[in-house]
């Protein structure tokens, strides 16, 4: 048993090397994908599965705990918590506003764009609360699944 | 038990399967969804959200309830995974 955990993947130079040279672009390309969800296939769900899966290849190239000092614990709960309240938050100002639930225009009233930009800008103010949900639940679920719960050795 | 488990599985499939004798073929354009409401999206979403993709339109803005739900599906998956596993390092 002992024998097996010496051989891990993770304690491998190229292996290291290569993750600590793909995570910025992976980040990159999941912010692009949030952002450009308006034009081009993509949006909240996939680019946040993108950027959480930087952060779960941090942790499997070298362990939960480095993966931890760009993403601390406090961060994940807040962030995991953040996502679903800036959507259903969005949608609750647009009934304060005096319209239906989620119905972006009626936010119109505070900032003046203009109903149909606002439409616009609902979606992708929704978009990153369904990032950011996404992102931050991915990783809590791969450092739960994979140290037992316990959050320091994992895999 | 086993036995009246599958029983039931069974009657249900069955019974799913019973009712969808009566969907409209695949792709038929004459079909009320295909009639209706996705003509009203393609020609309408971008005038009235300024939204090139319709995709992101629909599920974003006509569809932002079941959106919002899907949200919460994966914010419940997490808060169970957590409620269930996660333990403190002093024990």
């Amino acid at each position: 048993m002992r024998e097996i955990k010496e051989y891990t993947a993770g304690e491998d130079l190229i292996i290291k090397t290569s993750v600590r040279l793909l995570v910025p672009f992976i980040q990159l390309f999941g912010l692009y994908v949030i952002v450009h969800g308006h034009y081009s296939p993509g949006g909240g769900f996939q680019g946040g599965v993108l950027l959480g899966a930087s952060f779960i290849l941090l942790a499997l190239a070298y362990n939960i705990k480095t993966s931890q000092e760009y993403l601390s614990i406090g961060v994940n709960a807040l962030f995991s918590n953040l996502g679903p309240a800036i959507f259903i938050g969005v949608g609750v100002l647009c009934t304060v506003f005096g319209g239906l639930f989620l119905d972006y225009s009626a936010l119109d009233l505070l900032i003046p764009l203009g109903p149909v930009e606002w439409r616009s800008f609902g979606i992708f103010l929704i978009e990153v609360g369904v990032g950011l949900a996404v992102m931050n639940i991915m990783v809590l679920l791969y450092w739960n699944l994979s140290s037992g719960g316990n959050m320091d050795e994992g895999l | 038990m086993k036995a009246l488990a599958l029983l039931a599985t069974l009657m249900t499939g069955a019974l799913l399967l019973y009712g969808t004798r009566d969907f409209p073929a695949w792709g038929d354009p004459q079909s009320p969804a295909s009639s209706y409401l996705s003509p009203v999206y393609i020609e309408q979403a971008v005038q009235q959200t300024h939204v090139p993709n319709l995709v992101t339109a629909v599920l974003g803005d006509y569809r932002g309830y079941d959106t919002m739900f899907e949200t919460v599906v994966i914010y419940c998956a997490g808060m169970a995974v957590v409620s269930v596993l996660r333990r403190n390092r002093e024990e």
